[in-house]
């Protein structure tokens, strides 16, 4: 392991990446989703055209990414906001922990509605 | 204890220098502190570190330990060892006077811009302020009020690295403490003081702090706490 990293190795520096990454990668996602959303405006064909595109495997995959940056995102800003306004002294890597396990949970409830639905 | 031998790797110079090894004889319940007492004693006289009470109580003998910030008197070999190596640094985040030793006037520096001083506002003549051991305020003081100085969260701190100016876990945690203390009478200057740019708000909560501090403080939770004052100070128009 190398040195710089070690001294980061430890689960709030780990959280901090994924909530960080997670916001950035979303960041680039949502102009590409209001793109797509947007094709409505121009009339049905459009957007059909756009959603066929999405009924891909590709993009199946990446849609599951997605949700997954989400709960991630999200369970990341549940966190610091429990860790920012709430007492607290010695949970804080439980909360990091739970914010990780809720978001597979998330990722994986949308895997089966996908694969389920589809 | 795997080997007889500790391959060390000490930092030499200033902010340019070089690592040099040397070899030094593993014993039982041996602290890094005794390596580095050992090589000075024994190997490179001219070598220079610090440290003074070697019982974790003053904060001067701080050091990089294989990549992590530590206070070396309390950190035994064991614990930091890997494969038989120990590689020994200054502090991150701090000037490098020379070999081992930093240039710790920033760090303090940055106590007295956080107003980490008290402010008092009774006389000798007036009674002892009684201050009930229950009261929150008492409380949230007494979990960071132990910080030996030594610098190990400034060291361990991206914030700090990133943004120079940024005031570090130490000093706001020790403001964090004044702004819990009910005998102080300078809240608002001090409030003032940790709210700006380089204040509590740019905290990421990435916890190194937390994690490495070697008295177990949690200058994160203190700095929360200084989020949440500043704000509220801020909504009732004080700041
Ligand atoms: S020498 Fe005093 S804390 Fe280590």
């Amino acid at each position: 392991m190398n040195r710089a990293w070690r001294a980061r190795n430890h689960p709030a520096y780990w959280a901090f990446l994924v909530h960080r990454l997670s916001g950035l990668a979303l960041a680039v996602f949502l102009p590409a989703h209001f793109l797509v959303l947007g094709q409505a405006l121009r009339g049905e064909a459009g957007l059909e055209g756009a959603l066929r595109w999405t009924d891909s495997p590709l993009v199946k995959v990446a849609e599951i990414a997605i949700v997954v940056l989400l709960a991630a995102h999200l369970t990341g800003g549940v966190r610091m906001l429990a860790l920012e306004f709430l007492p607290w002294r010695d949970w804080q890597k439980s909360l990091a922990a739970l914010a990780a396990g809720a978001t597979v949970l998330f990722g994986l409830a949308f895997a089966l509605a996908l694969v389920g639905g589809g | 204890m795997s080997a007889s031998l500790l391959q060390v790797r000490v930092w030499r110079g200033g902010a340019t220098g070089a690592f040099r090894s040397y070899e030094v004889p593993r014993r039982e319940s041996q602290t890094v502190l005794d390596v580095v007492t050992y090589i000075q004693r024994r190997l490179e006289p001219g070598l220079a570190y610090r440290f003074a009470c070697r019982v974790g109580m003053c904060g001067s003998c701080a050091m990089t330990v294989n990549g992590v910030a530590r206070w070396t008197c309390r950190t035994h070999v064991a614990k930091a060892v890997v494969h038989d190596t120990l590689e020994i640094a200054p502090l991150a985040n701090l000037p490098v006077i020379r070999d081992l030793v930093t240039d710790m006037r920033e760090f303090f520096d940055k106590w007295a811009r956080a107003k980490g001083r008290f402010v008092p506002t009774a006389t000798r003549r007036d009674d002892f302020a009684v201050v009930c051991p229950d009261r929150p305020e008492r409380r949230a003081a007494d979990a960071a009020i132990e910080c030996i100085g030594c610098g190990v969260c400034y060291a361990s701190c991206d914030v700090v690295r990133w943004n120079p100016a940024y005031l570090g876990p130490a000093a706001l945690n020790r403001a964090w403490t004044l702004v819990n203390d009910v005998r102080d009478g300078d809240h608002r200057t001090r409030l003032a003081a940790v709210a700006g740019d380089a204040g509590c708000h740019a905290c990421h909560t990435q916890m190194g702090c937390t994690e490495r501090c070697p008295k177990e403080i949690a200058p994160t939770a203190s700095i929360a706490g200084l989020k949440r004052a500043t704000a509220r100070a801020a909504v009732k128009g004080e700041l």
